[in-house]
């Protein structure tokens, strides 16, 4: 194997690792950079120090296949450079930035495969800012990495599978979930049956999370619109409509989000072609079935690459692995691409299913209140966004940004962007993809100004 | 009053930090997040408004769950690991 190869992969969730182990086995040392403390990605988030949890308290029906990753990754680690703690901060022509420990590095590269993942997609309503307000994948992360509930009585609200598991592991762990809330009607999970025949599994084990919620005597109301987080400086309360009608309940803290959104700047800076997903109702790279996108030697796998779940991570971690070595003129195992091909393809489809049982909420830009914050970091107002497209004609989102700070502050638009999506395309009637993506600029996330450059001093 | 709630991991040694000048103690593997709102219920207020805001994503992604340590390094509480000794403080100040 030539020595000349120096692949970087970002990301060690499920889609980089086995990116990773793939190169390996063929020789390949790879450069695997990831911002947390050790493998697993946020699904299979592994603690920080172990504590008397087993797999199975942690990662539920799933703990084989978190075990198994931990373990692959375990079993390559002297064979790949591994950076954890480590921010892959901007991308150009085979190099990266990578800043770790408050200094900064240039890391050539000869191929990339991004596995970068998703955050929850949110959708921002009166109140989400306040104290005890997590995203869905917050909550997950707080019980499983950290032993935490996010509160005593806890209220999860949304749509997505997650919903239901978080909801299901919160209760398993023995804490008090006051109700959960589905955005979408009952009529949506009908759906799930027409996935019986291809993913039995999944279908099942939602419906048993779904049962046991109820048996134990948690609430779950369909139909919900929410309407407010009650409480200034912590969370007192929610309120919601089903129907019209108006329901309060006390709890003291919400866990919610709208399914996944990829995280897609690093692939943006590399500069892939985007398309636009109606599925995601977002733009993605463009890519094949392997996880080629449209610049040379650049791959991309798993959530990064648009919403497909953790078994489709692992897959085509796996699969852009091969693509990765295929295309430097390695013989990889044609059976096993086909294998891998025809199981993603399976998962693709199912997609739509779960789609169907878990829609996005129709309608959330039309009806959602001028006074409701859009951007959290910059404090701008879904009211003042509104009048920046009416007043100053914007009908596209980095024009938004510019006017408005929408998309500008520190989260650099991944809690708002995908609403501020929503909303300049509902005001001005337009399909979704007529407004546009938010341009990514470097550093992807903040660095502190005093960072050091390797070589130089401080 | 506390916004965190522990449900395991009470086996675990105590990590002894201060938080706004008096002493606190976390756990072995917290985040700075997780040993912060273990004890209260905010981490900074907001740059423009000033209303309180304790983190969101935990995952690094939403920059809302920064905080200070004593020698002015600002800190994201969520992937931050606990350290025995961290002098850490909320940001009581909005920027403007």
């Amino acid at each position: 194997m030539s020595d000349a190869l120096r692949p970087l992969i970002v990301g060690a969730g499920p889609a980089g690792i086995r990116a990773a182990q793939t190169l390996v086995d063929a020789g390949l040392r790879p450069i695997v950079v990831d911002e947390a403390a050790s493998g697993g990605g946020q699904i299979y988030r592994q603690r920080l120090v172990p504590d008397n949890r087993t797999p199975r308290d942690l990662y539920g029906s799933e703990a084989g296949k978190a075990t198994a990753l931990h373990g692959t990754f375990a079993r390559i680690r002297d064979r790949i450079e591994y950076l954890p703690h480590s921010l892959v901060w901007n991308v150009g022509d085979k190099a990266a930035d990578v800043a770790a420990g408050g200094r900064t590095r240039r890391l050539d590269f000869s191929h990339l495969i991004l596995a970068t993942g998703a955050t929850d997609r949110i959708l921002p309503f009166r109140g989400w800012t306040t104290p005890g307000v997590f995203t869905l994948g917050g909550a997950q992360i707080a019980l499983k990495s950290q032993g935490c509930a996010i509160g005593e009585q806890v209220v999860f609200l949304g749509s997505g599978p997650l919903l239901y598991l978080v909801a299901w592991q919160y209760v398993k762990a023995g804490a008090r979930v006051a109700a959960v809330l589905d955005t979408a009607p009952f009529s949506a999970k009908l759906h799930l049956l027409r996935g019986l025949p291809s993913q039995p599994g999944v279908v099942l084990r939602g419906l048993r999370y779904a049962a046991e919620l109820m048996a134990r005597g948690v609430p779950v109301r369909f139909g919900v619109e929410p309407d407010r987080i009650e409480g200034e400086t912590r969370v007192e309360g929610i309120v919601w409509r089903e129907r019209s009608e108006k329901h309060r309940l006390a709890c003291d803290a919400v866990g919610y989000g709208f399914a996944l959104r990829s995280e897609t700047q690093l692939a943006d800076l590399a500069g892939c072609r985007f398309v636009f997903d109606g599925r995601d109702r977002a733009w993605r790279p463009e890519r094949d079935i392997a996880g080629r996108t449209s610049v040379s030697g650049v791959y991309i796998a798993g959530d990064g690459a648009g919403i497909a779940g953790a078994d489709a991570a692992e897959l085509a971690g796996e699969r852009a692995g091969l693509a990765l070595l295929e295309d430097t003129g390695v013989t990889v195992d044609r059976a096993r691409i086909v294998v891998l091909e025809r199981r993603l393809a399976a998962i693709n489809r199912f997609r739509d299913i779960l789609e169907a049982a878990f829609p996005f909420p129709g309608g959330w830009a039309d009806r959602v209140d001028d006074d409701v914050l859009l951007c959290r970091c910059e404090e701008i107002s879904i009211g003042q966004a509104r009048a920046a497209m009416r007043e100053q004609g914007v009908h596209e989102l980095n024009r938004l940004k510019a006017l408005t700070r929408v998309g500008m502050g520190r989260c650099q638009g991944r809690m708002c962007a995908c609403a501020a999506a929503e909303i300049l395309a509902a005001a001005r009637g337009q399909p979704l993809e007529a407004v546009g993506r938010m341009r990514t600029q470097p550093p992807i996330k903040p660095l502190p100004l005093e960072i050091a450059a390797d070589g130089e001093t401080a | 009053m506390a916004l965190l709630k522990r449900l395991a991991r009470h086996e675990l040694l105590p990590v002894p930090f201060i938080l706004n000048g008096e002493a606190r103690s976390g756990r072995a593997g917290d985040t700075v997040l997780t040993a912060i709102l273990t004890h209260t219920d905010e981490l900074r207020l907001s740059d423009f408004s000033g209303t309180p805001r304790a983190g969101f994503c935990q995952m690094g992604a939403c920059q809302d769950c920064w905080v200070l340590t004593s020698d002015g390094q600002r800190i994201r509480a969520c992937s931050t690991v606990l350290e025995p000794g961290m002098n850490l403080r909320t940001i009581a100040e909005p920027r403007s």
